[in-house]
């Protein structure tokens, strides 16, 4: 019972978690994209201003999806996970309240933004867009405050919890700011952009291959390429940072992320790979480059998942591939920064070969894919523990039965929201591809003059 | 007053506040429900969806408000409600979802039959929703979640507090959104859709005062403590309620739509805070008080910092947001320095009727 209750609640948090993490990227990032063409519009680009206009009434669509599902997520914290919230809410709630600030104003301002198209002054509309990207830097620390807390503990007496199960000497700023919250956070932030500009330079590079090559499509894919161009290789900054830090405070996770069986001096950089028994198959190994990366010397030691007792190591080859497979996106989007720049460094202007625009199409599954796998990496590599070291997931988990019919329930829900999203922006797609706009159909309209009259 | 009290005065507010404005958009819900066929009902959804619109995401954040207040400073508390309410929380959650995406999708939907659909999904939702809350405060207010945390996963629920809540709660956001919704279409000039709601506001009015009242005698029975304390110190604003709901109905018989918001809004909050009076210093009536559940004291002082932010930053970007709704400047307003007006004169025109008044 309590075992298929864990996997049930595992699966449905896993579930809730997928669709909101891509929800909420474009919360966070589509704002300052949108600011940044209805900026242009002010400045007499036509093309800026119907950009911003399009984008906002997605967003509206999505942002209202966004909240719904994340008011799921903060349901399920208690109806799945009690054992935590009920022992350390007091330790780490503190975070969602900021969050709730940082909610609060991004709704308010959004939705003055969304319906100040007509009534407010242009500047103080466009100036109604800053509070929202800005609360969406401020929702994504708080919370990535939690989960950092949930792979590094902090801000509470953890000797004393080890040996009473008591909670003492609760410091909620402490366990707010703990070790892994900086690369965590920062790395999820640039993530959104890049899931953001990624999905949005996407679609427009299929409306341009498909022969709409509008200023609007142009702009478009130029300002959604342009933060691809930059978050990209700064990615692999903050990557870098977040796995170092890894090394150093989660050894589990990272002993499985860059399959390292066994403590070991000289130890190889393994490209792709499996753990079969023990051991490393089908990897490509370059001789004491993780050694090397790691302390700068090809000597050093680099620890193992020998140095973690059986029961409390991850499904080692699940973290592993997701691990590699976000490498591999992102490393494709690296790739595409660095030919977008070469071209502006060259000529001053974007490539324009389709093979460009056919890379730039792929760009929004890509970063999806790095999205979902970078984020399975991090919460798959903390398993079993839903507090490293500290809480474990099955000790967590409600003791109530049905969690099964709540998961077949919500995933049915997910489905038709997903299946309703993407035919509901789709359909506006092809009404501006059209020419028209978009308008709310209240009632059955026969004919277009009918219309009007009605209107009048 | 300790601090756990502030807290847990903060928290009542916060369910305060979600029953007046949340409460208003889902009441808003069942309007749609009932509005209607034809052209009559096209302009009563269009008001709905012009008044709501705006404002109905940043309403919906005082519940995660109410929730992460509760769970951060209350957390045994709300361990221990959730596992014993999970079925009529689990039910509410799915009822968000299907409120806030269906609303959203109608207003974009490409065709009038998928736009009815989502409206009655929407409709639908917003109807069940506050239910279920209701019945979460039910449950509370009778005593039946007990410290261990396994109260009885259908009775906490299924029981006659619980079904007063409910219907309360249906019955009070029904009542605060038609008068809301009436005082819009009026000052929008929809005289029609105005009276329309205001009767509505007539009817929801004179429904939910003699279930509030039956109430009294199901609490006698069901919910002693509770009762008692309400007919104690709970009396003086259980009266101010009746008061404040009297004056705004006989305002509406009048026709003053607008000056009849601030008396019946008055009514939802006097209400809501009587339970909130009635119950302290229980946090789970019966079973747990205030400061028995209170997280300790670092953690409560950084939840009072947190709600000093949100008053300091929330509270007055959440007024500039509904002054703007409600005199119209957001759905309504003309202006010739806008976005908009630029955009036709580079040349871009979107006709967008669903932003314009009719």
């Amino acid at each position: 019972m309590r075992n298929g209750n864990l996997a049930a609640a595992r699966s449905l948090m896993a579930l809730s978690l997928g669709v909101h993490i891509v929800l909420s990227c474009l919360g966070v990032a589509l704002p300052a994209l949108i600011y940044v063409v209805h900026r242009r519009g002010l400045r007499g680009d036509a093309a800026g201003l119907t950009l911003a206009r399009r984008w906002s009434k997605v967003a509206a669509v999505l942002f209202a999806v966004g909240a719904v599902s994340g008011t799921v997520l903060s349901f399920e914290m208690g109806l799945l996970w009690p054992g935590l919230m009920g022992r350390f809410g007091a330790v780490i709630g503190l975070p969602f309240a900021f969050e709730g600030i940082f909610f609060f104003l991004e709704a308010i301002f959004l939705g003055i933004y969304l319906y100040g198209w007509r009534g407010l002054p242009a500047r103080w509309h466009l100036a109604t867009l800053v509070p929202v990207a800005l609360s969406g830097v401020g929702g994504t620390l708080c919370i990535l405050a939690v989960n950092a807390w949930m792979n590094h503990p902090s801000g509470f007496d953890i000797a004393h919890y080890a040996t009473t199960g008591q909670v003492r000497g609760v410091n909620p700023w402490a366990a707010m700011f703990n070790p892994a919250l900086p690369t965590q956070f920062v790395h999820m932030l640039f993530a959104a952009y890049l899931v953001t500009a990624g999905l949005v330079a996407s679609v427009y590079a299929v409306g341009w291959l498909r022969g709409r090559r509008d200023p609007i499509h142009r702009l478009a894919i130029g300002v959604a390429v342009a933060v691809l161009a930059v978050a990209a290789p700064l990615q692999l900054v903050t990557g870098d940072l977040a796995t170092r830090y890894v090394e150093r405070a989660q050894p589990a996770k990272f002993a499985s992320l860059e399959l390292v069986p066994e403590t070991r001096t000289h130890a190889p950089f393994t490209i792709g790979g499996v753990l079969v028994d023990g051991r490393v198959r089908a990897a490509i190994e370059i001789p004491d480059l993780l050694s090397l990366m790691l302390h700068a010397r090809s000597g050093a030691a680099v620890r193992g998942l020998d140095q973690v007792p059986a029961d409390e190591r991850p499904p080692v080859n699940v973290v592993r591939v997701a691990f590699q497979l976000m490498v591999a996106a992102g490393t494709f989007l690296v790739a595409l920064a660095a030919w977008t720049g070469w071209s502006w460094w060259r000529r001053r202007r974007l490539p324009v070969s389709r093979w460009y625009l056919r890379a730039v199409v792929l760009t929004g599954p890509a970063a999806l894919l790095a999205l979902e796998a970078g984020w399975t990496t991090t919460e798959v590599g903390r398993q079993p523990w839903i507090a490293r070291g500290v809480l474990r997931v099955a000790d967590a988990v409600t003791p109530r039965g049905g969690v099964a019919w709540s998961l077949a329930a919500l995933a049915a829900v997910y489905a038709g929201l997903t299946v309703s999203s993407i035919v509901v922006v789709r359909g506006m797609s092809r009404r501006w591809a059209a020419g028209g706009d978009v308008e709310a159909p209240y009632e059955p309209v026969a004919t277009e003059p009918e219309a009007q009259e009605a209107r009048r | 007053m300790t601090l756990a009290d502030l807290v847990a005065a903060i928290v009542f507010a916060g369910v305060a506040v979600y029953a007046l404005f949340g409460g208003a958009d889902y009441g808003a819900g069942l309007w749609d429900l009932l509005a209607g066929r034809g052209h009559d009902a096209a302009e009563r959804r269009h008001q709905i969806d012009r008044s709501l619109g705006p404002v109905w995401e940043a309403n919906h954040v005082w519940l995660i408000f109410v929730l992460v207040f509760l769970w951060t400073g209350f957390p045994a508390a709300f361990a221990q409600l959730v596992t014993t309410l999970y079925v009529p929380l689990a039910l509410a959650a799915v009822g968000i979802v299907y409120r806030g995406a269906a609303f959203a999708f109608r207003k974009v939907s490409p065709t009038f039959r998928l736009a009815r659909w989502y409206g009655a999904l929407f409709a639908a939702s917003s109807v069940v929703t506050p239910f279920f809350l209701g019945t979460v405060a039910g449950g509370v207010a009778s005593g039946r979640v007990p410290v261990s945390g396994a109260g009885d996963p259908l009775s906490s629920w299924l029981n006659p507090t619980s079904l007063l809540g409910g219907l309360l709660a249906v019955g009070t956001c029904a009542w605060s959104a038609a008068v809301l919704l009436a005082a819009d279409a009026a000052r929008a000039g929809h005289a029609a859709t105005a009276t329309w709601f205001a009767r509505r506001a007539l009817a929801a009015g004179a429904a939910v005062g003699p279930v509030a009242l039956a109430g009294v005698l199901v609490l006698r029975r069901d919910a002693p403590t509770l009762a008692h304390r309400l007919e104690g110190r709970g009396a003086p604003l259980v009266l101010c309620s009746a008061a404040a709901a009297a004056l705004a109905l006989w305002l509406l018989a009048r026709g003053r739509m607008r000056e009849a918001r601030l008396p019946a809004l008055a009514a939802v909050v006097a209400v809501v805070a009587g339970w909130g009076v009635a119950q302290y210093p229980w946090l789970l009536v019966d079973h747990l008080e205030v400061a028995q559940a209170a997280a300790p004291r670092a953690t409560l002082v950084g939840l009072l910092v947190a709600f000093g932010g949100a008053a300091v930053l929330v509270v007055p970007s959440l007024v500039m947001l509904l002054r703007l709704s409600s005199r119209g400047t957001l759905t309504d307003g003309t202006r010739s320095d806008s976005s908009e007006a630029l955009a036709s004169r580079l040349g871009t025109r979107w006709t967008s009727p669903d932003d314009q008044p009719r």
